[in-house]
């Protein structure tokens, strides 16, 4: 019987302020290696084909898909997750608060990438308009609210504290 | 869970050279740039390289530089910057314009020209830029450097004339400032593949091109003549589809798609400004 032989490759990514380093196959997924190895399951497997967005996390304060990028590729780079995002004191950030208010989510498997998504939106446009708003989440599906609320919910969060503030 | 590569070596190149090299000594190997055209091939085991190497930190290969007649874009330079830049919206519109409709936002952020380029995807937006700019693609191999007109650079579906021991460096677009230019992209979803697509390049070399009609991105070659000789939006739009054998799939048959090629020219044409 032969032995499959495994290469490993040290990652180190600074998630949400905090350093995770890790020896991992160079073919992990950075989905895999923030829920896996990092521990942080707010980031959603969905489509694992980047149509969907859940897995929707910021490289670098860009949104990404982590679904599609290597763990290795973020090595030596900034992650910010849903977890990463709160008010600093265990509360929401205006952009889950905005979620909150308007009704932004029913199921909420799409929420964390939607998040992200809007929170990438609005550090780069404090003050989208409504097409913006609908262009800018093109890479993420929801099934569940027809995307009204959730246009409504980062209005909310444009009118009420913007992106906020991240590590 | 979920879709996961077969195995692979991973290494980094930090040059040109080195990349090169790397590519002489491993079989089978593959560059990684931004990932998003070859990651999901190889989450699907479309392909399973024995050795990715990661050319991301390649500084020669990033940005856009003024050379004159022509505006010199870097391969790795991602869309999202293509998209935002000014020079590229002065000198070559209809590529900044095409650019910020490629995928949606998080791929643009992590995709790269060159990337899009050497997939070879007739479905893909960004190579009928190339064929209707008429740009030239610039490759770096072991005997230096060659330089490839676009419309040789297409060969089969997904399939270039980057040779397998090559890198696609970077691609000159010739500058086309102050002419009109068009873009119709027809999709169901808004982040889709085109189910047709074509660019118009207006100007005294106008280019007309097509998306998705084919098994290789290409040039609608009559129509662009019949523009070049002056003929009528009609006239021209009638020719987009010759010689094409559009594929047949659950979006659309192959008569249907020539039907769209015409369409989709005529408004295209419009929107570059003749009438």
């Amino acid at each position: 019987m032969s032995t499959i032989e495994t290469h490993t490759t040290r990652v180190t990514v600074t998630v949400n302020g905090r350093e995770v380093s890790e020896e991992v196959e160079p073919r992990t997924l950075l989905v895999h290696f923030l829920r896996e190895q990092a521990r942080l399951t707010g980031t959603h497997v969905g489509c694992d084909t980047s149509n969907c967005g859940a897995c929707t996390v910021l490289i670098d304060d860009e949104a990404a898909k982590s679904c599609t990028v290597l763990a290795v590729q973020a090595n030596g780079h900034k992650v910010t997750t849903v977890e990463g995002v709160g008010n600093g004191n265990g509360g929401f950030s205006p952009v889950q608060e905005g979620f909150r208010q308007e009704h932004g989510l029913q199921c909420g498997y799409c929420t964390p990438g939607m998040i992200m998504a809007c929170t990438a939106l609005l550090a780069e446009n404090p003050q989208p308009n409504e097409h913006q708003i609908r262009e800018a989440l093109e890479g993420n599906l929801c099934r569940c609210t027809g995307y009204e609320t959730i246009v409504r919910a980062v209005q909310w969060a444009a009118t009420n504290g913007g992106a906020g503030e991240w590590a | 869970m979920g879709m996961i590569p077969a195995r692979f070596d991973y290494r980094q190149a930090g040059s040109v050279a080195e990349a090169l090299q790397l590519l002489a000594s491993c079989d089978d190997a593959k560059l990684l740039a931004g990932g998003h055209s070859l990651v999901p091939l190889m989450k699907m085991r479309l392909v399973s390289p024995s050795t990715l190497i990661d050319i991301s930190g390649i500084a020669e290969l990033q940005g856009i530089t003024d050379a004159g007649s022509a505006l010199r874009v870097g391969a790795l330079t991602r869309h999202r910057v293509v998209e935002r830049s000014q020079v590229v919206a002065q000198h070559v519109p209809l590529l900044a314009h095409v650019a910020g409709l490629v995928g949606d936002p998080q791929v643009r952020n992590r995709g790269t020209i060159g990337g899009s380029l050497v997939h070879g995807d007739p479905a893909a937006d960004l190579p009928s830029v190339a064929l209707a700019t008429g740009a030239t693609m610039v490759v770096t191999g072991s005997g230096g450097e060659r330089r490839i007109a676009a419309s040789d650079f297409f060969v089969d579906f997904l399939e270039t004339a980057v040779g397998p021991d090559e890198i696609l460096t970077a691609i000159e677009f010739p500058k086309r400032t102050g002419a009109g230019f068009g873009y119709e992209k027809f999709v169901r979803r808004s982040m889709d593949y085109a189910i047709v697509g074509v660019a118009v390049q207006a100007g005294e070399q106008p280019g007309i091109a097509l998306v998705n009609m084919g098994s290789v991105p290409r040039r609608a070659e009559a129509a662009s003549q019949a523009l070049a000789s002056g003929a009528g939006v009609d006239a021209v739009a009638a020719l987009a589809a010759d010689g094409t054998n559009p594929p047949e799939d659950l979006n659309a048959s192959a008569d249907y798609r020539r039907h769209l090629a015409s369409v989709l020219t005529k408004r295209a044409l419009l929107a570059a400004g003749y009438r």
